[in-house]
């Protein structure tokens, strides 16, 4: 607790504030994990909060599809029965995918470099799986981009997803690249590996719940 | 702990020294917060001459001044860059770049360089949305709003261009928001708790969790926007089976967050301003504290009090109308709040005193005109009235901007080192005063008497109440003259500040003028208890005393 009587002067900082060697809560100046430039390591959770607001973006677009679904009609003859083998086929390829990301973080925290390689690779061939499925099912649908809203909605919602995963393969790749490297992706350092991993698991969780409102519902 | 040594952080020898930094991507915070600030002046001088030009064509009843086409061309880019390149970047990127390290007690902020980036696309994205306006077919003529249809009849090139500028500044608050929050967060020095940072902190964190929720809604909505107009899909288009109202909704869920992320900020700024010249603690800190978060829930489920007219069900208007008149609550306890922070101090009626009472007042009348907006029946009849503008720019412009030029009067001694000349800082203050008043007054007469706004023709009954508001416009155009000559004389020839020459406990106060670019030489100050004005020591606790011990002790 400092004092200033009103238009007293202040000379600067000195009695006004406690030196942090007083405060309770200082901490040493170099504590375990502080190793980024003297600062706290706050990325994971600026690219947590970023994907707070991509989830947003979906669920924008999950809130319009719904709404033109309850309330506009679509013209005679466009209520699709749509395919469901091949969607049902790369979801289950997409929650596979998170498993096998999952255990390449783990084999590179247990010093493991080479099987962590494998499995982003694996990874990246699931998710290059899916985007294929999704293309052959883009070939094989009954309605192009702009028949009715729904096929519309259908395209814009699919189609962001897509250019999530197609991003998330390549975020992969630069990450399997920088581990066959070992300079940037090591069992010390794995920011890298972590942030693609979350990312993915992001859209991983995406895809489950566009799945259930655009096959499923 | 966050004390750095110099070699951790950028370097910085690297970086042009002296005027040309600010031309640079540099990433010191307090060069972006300044860089963020005459960018958005720019803005704000250009969006003037926009307005200027509105308010000249509506001296008469008939389109004279320019064509009907050029009148919605420049009442779009009067909104569009008055709120995303002005208001927006200023008080958030700017002040918030500029105080926030200082009030968590870093050094910077947590991401540096994508600072850097959130600020340089601000500019491109300004010089698209002009430059909009020079090329065939003209800028976007369907308001801020760009609500279809209209933004899909309207010429297409202007209007993909107005949406791409806005998705580049919506991608820019984003980044600024994650940067806030993780600042704010994950930064502070340790020791200092939450519920001890000043009062603009949790005003910007609030404001950056409406920024990373709301803002990507609008940016997804614009690009299926963006496809109905290149791609011709029918999202928004009833003549293809698509729901313009879908639309309306999911551009409010951004844009009515947004008039929180303009205001709240301006909060946090008067929160800090009205202490150190009153020489008061400042009253409630945690009731305002708890009034944040609150105005921050609330303001994301009342979107649709926009919409009134287009025909939502009942139990929607029954539902929107409680929930913005609940807004009033929190909002009230922070205008008593000010208020009680006021009483009994020992106010200096300088520059930035007079424009922060200017803003209690004009907010507190926007704010009654608001709760009135929120009814549902008084809305349907002043709906997409003058009404209307003249409530949103008493918040807007009454509330935000007046913050905005007492933030200039307060921090510029820090920014430069030198004082701000006080005569023309309280003649800036009158004309702005009296020409806002007198600009924005005569509009609510004018709205419930029914002239519609985004017109250029007007019945000719409404040409005296027109005219008094175009006068109002003259004079605040006047009243940037001796702010702009102030702002620029001062910079070489005013009195010299010193470090802390408003004797304030915040501690960007506790270095020097300007600051150096780590913000201290030394350690970081821990600054646990910023508002203590006025009081004897260890005698108050500003969260257990009740509002009358506080008083009390003011009066001392």
């Amino acid at each position: 607790m400092t004092s200033l009587a009103p238009g007293s002067p202040n000379p600067a900082g000195a009695p006004l504030t406690a030196s942090a060697a007083e405060s309770p809560q200082a901490a040493p100046a170099h504590h375990a994990g502080d190793d980024h430039g003297g600062h706290v390591d706050a990325r994971l959770f600026g690219l947590a909060t970023f994907l707070v607001a991509d989830g947003m973006t979906f669920a924008g677009f999950f809130a319009a599809y719904l709404t033109f679904r309850s309330v506009n009609p679509l013209p005679a003859g466009s209520n699709y029965e749509l395919e469901l083998i091949l969607p049902t086929i790369n979801t289950a390829l997409l929650v596979i995918s998170s498993v096998t990301f999952h255990r390449a973080g783990s084999n590179l925290r247990s010093g493991n470099r080479s099987a962590c390689r494998s499995w982003l690779l694996g990874t990246v061939v699931l998710g290059l799986a899916f985007l294929a499925g999704q293309m052959v099912e883009y070939f094989n649908l009954p309605f192009g981009l702009t028949d009715n809203l729904f096929a519309s909605t259908f395209y814009a919602l699919t189609g962001f997803h897509g250019l999530h995963v197609t991003l998330g393969v390549i975020c992969i790749l630069i990450v399997w690249w920088q581990a066959r490297q070992g300079g940037r992706i090591s069992q010390q350092e794995h920011f890298g590996l972590e942030a693609a991993e979350l990312y993915w698991h992001f859209v991983d969780g995406i895809w489950v719940v566009l799945y259930g409102i655009l096959y499923l519902l | 702990m966050t004390v750095a040594s110099p070699t951790d952080f950028e370097p910085q020898g690297l970086q042009p020294q002296g005027w040309l930094k600010y031309f640079s991507f540099s990433l010191d915070h307090k060069v972006i917060g300044l860089q963020y600030l005459i960018t958005g002046f720019i803005f704000y001088f250009i969006g003037g001459a926009l307005a200027g030009v509105i308010r000249m064509e509506l001296t008469s009843p008939i389109s004279d001044f320019v064509s009907r086409e050029t009148y919605n061309e420049v009442l779009t880019l009067h909104g569009t860059v008055m709120i995303f390149l002005w208001i927006v970047p200023v008080v958030n990127g700017a002040f918030g770049n500029y105080l926030i390290p200082f009030y968590v007690g870093a050094r910077d902020m947590a991401f540096p360089r994508l600072n850097a980036v959130a600020f340089w696309l601000i500019p491109p994205a300004g010089i698209l949305l002009i430059a909009s306006y020079f090329i065939a077919g003209g800028a976007a003529q369907s308001g801020w709003t760009a609500y279809p249809p209209l933004s899909l009849t309207t010429p297409a090139i202007g209007q993909v261009i107005w949406i791409l500028s806005v998705l580049l500044l919506g991608g820019s608050s984003i980044f600024g928001g994650i940067n806030f929050i993780a600042t704010i967060l994950k930064l502070r020095r340790p020791g200092l708790k939450l519920m001890q940072l000043p009062m603009y902190c949790w005003a910007m964190l609030g404001t950056s969790i409406l920024v990373v929720l709301s803002t990507p809604v609008l940016a997804g909505t614009l690009i299926l926007l963006s496809f109905d107009i290149i791609a011709h899909t029918g999202f928004f288009n009833p003549a293809l089976g698509g729901n313009v109202v879908v639309y309306q909704h999911l551009f409010w869920f951004y844009s009515h967050p947004a008039v929180y992320i303009m205001v709240l900020p301006a909060f946090g700024l008067v929160s800090e301003i009205l202490p150190v010249h009153a020489r008061k603690p400042l009253f409630g800190y945690t009731t305002m504290v708890y009034s944040i978060l609150a105005i921050v829930v609330l303001g994301l489920i009342v979107w649709a009090h926009h919409m009134f007219t287009s025909g939502t069900p009942p139990w929607m208007r029954l539902f929107f109308t409680i929930a913005t008149s609940f807004i009033a609550v929190p909002t009230g306890i922070k205008f008593f709040n000010w208020l009680a922070t006021l009483w009994g101090g020992k106010l200096a009626l300088n520059s930035a005193m007079l424009f922060s009472c200017g803003f209690i007042v004009n907010f507190v009348f926007g704010g009654i005109t608001g709760v009135a907006l929120a009814q549902v029946p008084f809305d349907i009849h002043v709906h997409d009235t003058y009404f209307v503008v003249g409530h949103f720019h008493y918040i807007v412009y009454g509330g935000t901007v007046f913050v905005i030029f007492a933030s200039v009067y307060h921090w510029y001694p820090k920014f430069t080192g030198r004082l701000l000349n006080e005569d023309l800082g309280r003649l800036h203050f009158l004309l702005t005063f009296i020409g806002f008043n007198l600009c924005f007054t005569p509009q609510h007469w004018l709205g419930l008497n029914g002239m519609p706004r985004r017109v250029a023709e007007y019945d000719p009954s409404f040409t005296t109440l027109n005219q008094v508001s175009s006068v109002g416009a003259l004079l605040m155009a006047i009243s940037t003259l001796p702010f702009l000559i102030n702002v620029i004389w001062s910079a070489y020839s005013g009195q010299i500040a010193g470090d802390n020459p408003w004797n304030a406990l915040t501690p960007e106060w506790l270095t020097a003028s300007p600051p150096p670019v780590e913000n201290w030489l030394g350690e970081a100050p821990l600054v646990t208890h910023p508002y203590d004005y006025g009081v004897p020591e260890g005698k108050i606790d500003l969260r257990v005393v009740s509002g009358a011990d506080l008083w009390l002790g003011g009066k001392r």
